[in-house]
């Protein structure tokens, strides 16, 4: 192929020079869904406002909510008639909740963890599935998922110092060539867990998006509410239920001796 | 060099984007493999059912990282390419 194609190409306007081509903020944010309300300067540094922001006001509120009125229903539930129906649902919910966390983190140390377990499973699982209600996930946004494993990473080496004491630090060179392997193990684990979460929530939003941004808008009438059922709801709650797993996995490592 | 027009990085970053997703077949044969050992576990003790399907949705989550991981080079080619 001679060069004269090449420079014709060039030629009509695709003109550039390799090298890193500064591209801001805004345009990577808004190409992925996420739209900016408005920035601040602190520091040197732009924050922005985005939609993220938003949809995690909207469902803490909505969990805050959520929890006043469970709260009033188990103040005014007759423990000697029938439970109501918002009582047999709350019952179901926390009955759940302290199964799985006292079957998986033990009976003496399950008690301790089935409150934060609880929080983080419905947080997850609201924020997962406030794509039905037309918000954009925040658990698509990695700052979310990122400081939610950070928050179990920590827990994690917490328990660890006050179970294991000093054998917590011993026990990352017990066979001595494996060393590196083990630091990598540990460092890797909030970054596999954040991007677990990220990429299945993400991946659903982008589908959805390309969806209703490709089809003319008479052919989107009813059947897209199955793949909503699918990708929002479905991958949503199996997704929460995940994270929350593996969160007491790996706490509950820390309690051998 | 004319050669590395912007174009040519987008044309280029998308086919790197399809080949990435090639990876998506390792987590779909392991996710498989899990679902029928699954099946199998209940049909010889449905008494374990709950069990086995925990442990059984655990192992697919953990299988599924390296697709997750592929999908993320991918998206990260397409839209948060510094050089296109």
């Amino acid at each position: 192929m001679g060069s004269d194609v090449l420079l014709a190409l060039s030629a009509r306007g695709f003109g550039g020079l390799p090298g890193v081509v500064s591209q801001s903020n805004d345009a990577i944010g808004e190409k992925i869904g996420i739209n900016s309300y408005g920035s601040v300067t602190l520091f040197g540094y732009r924050f922005y406002f985005t939609s993220t922001h938003i949809a995690l006001l909207i469902i803490v509120i909505a969990v805050t909510v959520l929890a006043l009125l469970a709260n009033r229903v188990i103040r005014k539930a007759d423990p000697y008639g029938k439970p109501g129906m918002a009582m047999t649902i709350i019952e179901t919910v926390v009955g759940f909740i302290d199964n799985t966390t006292y079957s998986n983190m033990g009976e003496k140390h399950g008690g301790a963890f089935r409150n934060y377990i609880g929080t983080l499973l419905l947080f997850i699982f609201f924020s997962n599935i406030s794509g039905v209600f037309g918000l954009r996930p925040p658990t698509a946004d990695y700052g979310v998922t990122f400081g939610l494993a950070m928050i179990t990473f920590f827990i994690i080496h917490y328990n660890g110092f006050k179970y294991q004491k000093i054998k917590h630090i011993t026990g990352l060179f017990d066979p001595i060539p494996l060393t590196p392997i083990n630091i990598i193990g540990e460092i890797s684990t909030p970054i596999s867990m954040s991007l677990r979460l990220f990429g299945n929530v993400l991946c659903g939003t982008v589908i959805m998006g390309l969806l209703y941004n490709l089809l003319p808008k008479f052919l989107l009438l009813f059947w897209p509410g199955a793949l909503h059922v699918y990708f929002d709801l479905f991958s949503g709650a199996i997704q929460a239920y995940v994270f929350t797993m593996l969160t007491m996995v790996f706490v509950s490592k820390t309690f051998e001796e | 060099m004319e050669i590395f027009n912007k174009a040519f990085v987008q044309g280029c970053s998308a086919i790197g984007a399809g080949i990435a997703m090639i990876a998506g077949l390792g987590p779909g044969i392991g996710q498989g493999y899990a679902a029928g050992q699954g099946a199998a576990a209940v049909g010889r003790n449905p008494g374990a059912r709950g069990t086995v399907m925990g442990t059984m949705i655990l192992g697919q989550a953990v299988a599924e990282t390296t697709g997750l991981y592929s999908l993320i080079v991918a998206i990260l080619l397409i839209f948060v390419n510094p050089w296109a």
